[in-house]
């Protein structure tokens, strides 16, 4: 591990022994992720130098504290290369956002139009576009994956054949590790005349994303998987189409003029925030955005694929464990989902907390995909930042000791 | 003691007793654990307002499959009105240990199922 990447660690309190009495081995990254000291801080000092609500008062702290929410949106829109500010809109996190397209792009859907998404989504890209299929009769296809996890690109051609109004993908899965070859897939998508969203929630923090080069319509992700506060979940669209497409919560400040009969909208991208938002977490998250750019995205991808290319050896010297998604490094993101006989996840990650580490098992809400593999549930490994070959060590020592524990085989 | 230092549960986990199915059951409820989504049915006969005969199926933690095998143990021979008046309490008594909050659920989920059987029971329904 470098010097830099140690420096890192030393600025997450949750990590540091004496600052948090533990000992916490932390691989579940793809959940949530930790917070560095400057993000923790820079929420406190929001609330106690500068709050008050934005876009409300004309005295200076208000004025202050809009300034600083706006500058959050503008980071954010730097930090993938959107055009400005006006082309972010703040949730709650990348569930809220893809919900809000979700009711937003359908409202002039007619029956059997169709939305064409993926086998391996998130609840959170599959439920609300389940919900209102049912509401307004829509077709909703999947684009099936191959024997690596990897998308079946064949399959994704055959299915935008069916001339889908909008296509809806993850970037990366959160349970196969799967990187999706997003620039191609949105030129495809593009052809055959949909619209095309990203679920960049595990991807953000992960890797350079780059919406212009990418060529996506509309991307989602979250604050908290990207070293941020919970609480915050961010949607780009591109400026000319979210002018189009009408606000799905309605109130404060997203208003120009209101009367009793009627009212007309914010500018962009107000006119997607109704309500007070959480201020305080949006200019936290600001300081995510700095803290991982000046760690530089290129590096903490090289950091990863070193990662990657240690746990795949690891899961490899064993010809019980049956690891998911795509068996090259670089084809993956640190996520690693395993399957090992007789060895129940829930029994894993128990034995695992008994060690100080934690791990998720479950079905990692994509209880679809893993019944597509024949899986109920199945334990993960995620990395982060401040992961190291030294916790994945640790990991399998550990994990070896509890699979004898409780009659697994390997 | 942790659960997962005593042999006899790992042992009951292993081969839990009352596995397999009754069929024409008149009591017959599929549970899911919404957590990890594992799936147990359990199947029971009343005679003269007792349990007569009990079983379980379905894929689980060992914590699940213990629990359940020391539940279905116990509820051999009980009256309706016992069970219903059954709660966590028991589950930890039978166990002999303390659990997670959230491993607790894979111990409860049983008797959760079997109590919401007997309440459709009750009315006339089964699942």
């Amino acid at each position: 591990m470098s010097s830099n990447f140690k420096k890192i660690i030393e600025q997450f309190p949750i990590l540091d022994k004496k600052e948090s009495g533990g000992n916490l081995v932390y691989l579940d990254n793809a959940s949530t992720t930790q917070k560095p000291l400057r993000v923790i801080e820079k929420e406190s000092e929001f609330y106690k130098k500068m709050n008050a609500n934005i876009h409300r008062g004309v005295y200076k702290l208000s004025e202050e504290a809009t300034a600083e929410y706006t500058k959050a949106h503008q980071l954010a829109a730097d930090f993938i290369n959107a055009d400005s500010f006006e082309e972010i809109v703040f949730t709650k996190n990348s569930t809220e956002s893809l919900n809000l397209l979700a009711m937003s792009l359908t409202r002039k859907m007619k029956s059997k139009d169709r939305i064409l998404l993926s086998v391996m989504e998130h609840h959170s890209n599959l439920v609300p576009w389940q919900m209102i299929a049912k509401e307004k009769d829509l077709i909703l296809d999947f684009v099936e994956i191959d024997d690596q996890g990897k998308l079946d690109m064949n399959d994704l051609e055959r299915k935008l054949k069916l001339h889908p109004k909008i296509m809806s993908i993850t970037q990366m899965s959160n349970v196969l590790g799967t990187i999706n070859p997003v620039k191609e897939i949105s030129r495809l998508a593009h052809q055959a005349g949909a619209l095309v969203i990203v679920d960049a929630a595990q991807s953000a923090a992960r890797m350079p994303v780059n919406v212009k080069d990418l060529d996506v319509d509309f991307m989602t992700f979250s604050s908290h998987k990207m070293y941020g506060p919970t609480g915050v979940g961010i949607l780009f669209g591109k400026k000319q189409l979210l002018e189009k497409m009408e606000p799905v919560l309605f109130g404060g400040d997203m208003v120009k003029e209101v009367s009793f009969s009627s009212a007309s909208w914010n500018d962009l991208p107000w006119k997607f925030e109704a309500g007070t938002p959480n201020i305080a977490g949006g200019v936290a998250f600001s300081e995510a955005i700095k803290f991982i750019e000046e760690v530089g995205m290129e590096k903490i991808r090289e950091h990863e694929l070193e990662l990657n290319g240690y746990m795949i050896s690891k899961l490899q010297s064993n010809k019980n464990i049956n690891f998911l998604g795509p068996i090259e490094a670089k084809e993956r993101g640190g996520v690693f989902s395993f399957v090992v006989k007789g060895v129940h996840s829930h029994d894993l990650a128990s034995l695992m907390d008994e060690k100080g580490i934690a791990i998720r098992g479950g079905n990692h809400c994509a209880q679809p995909l893993l019944n597509y593999l024949g899986i109920n549930e199945c334990p993960r490994v995620s990395f982060g930042i401040t992961t190291t070959k030294q916790e994945i060590d640790y990991f399998w020592d550990s994990f070896v000791a509890a699979i004898k524990k409780i009659g697994g085989r390997l | 003691m942790n659960f997962y230092e005593r042999e006899e549960m790992m042992e009951l986990a292993r081969n839990p007793k009352n596995k397999g199915t009754i069929l024409d059951a008149a009591i017959k409820i599929k549970e899911v654990n919404p957590l990890c989504g594992d799936e147990v049915t359990i199947y029971a006969n009343v005679e003269s307002g007792k349990i007569s005969e009990i079983a379980f199926d379905g894929k689980g933690c060992v914590i699940s499959q213990a629990a359940t095998s020391l539940l279905t143990e116990e509820l051999k021979g009980k009256t309706i009105k016992e069970i219903e008046a059954m709660g966590m309490e028991d589950v930890k008594n039978a166990l002999k240990c303390e659990l997670s909050p959230s491993r607790m659920k894979c111990a409860m989920l049983s008797l959760f199922a079997i109590k919401k059987a007997i309440k459709n029971y009750k009315c006339g329904k089964n699942e």
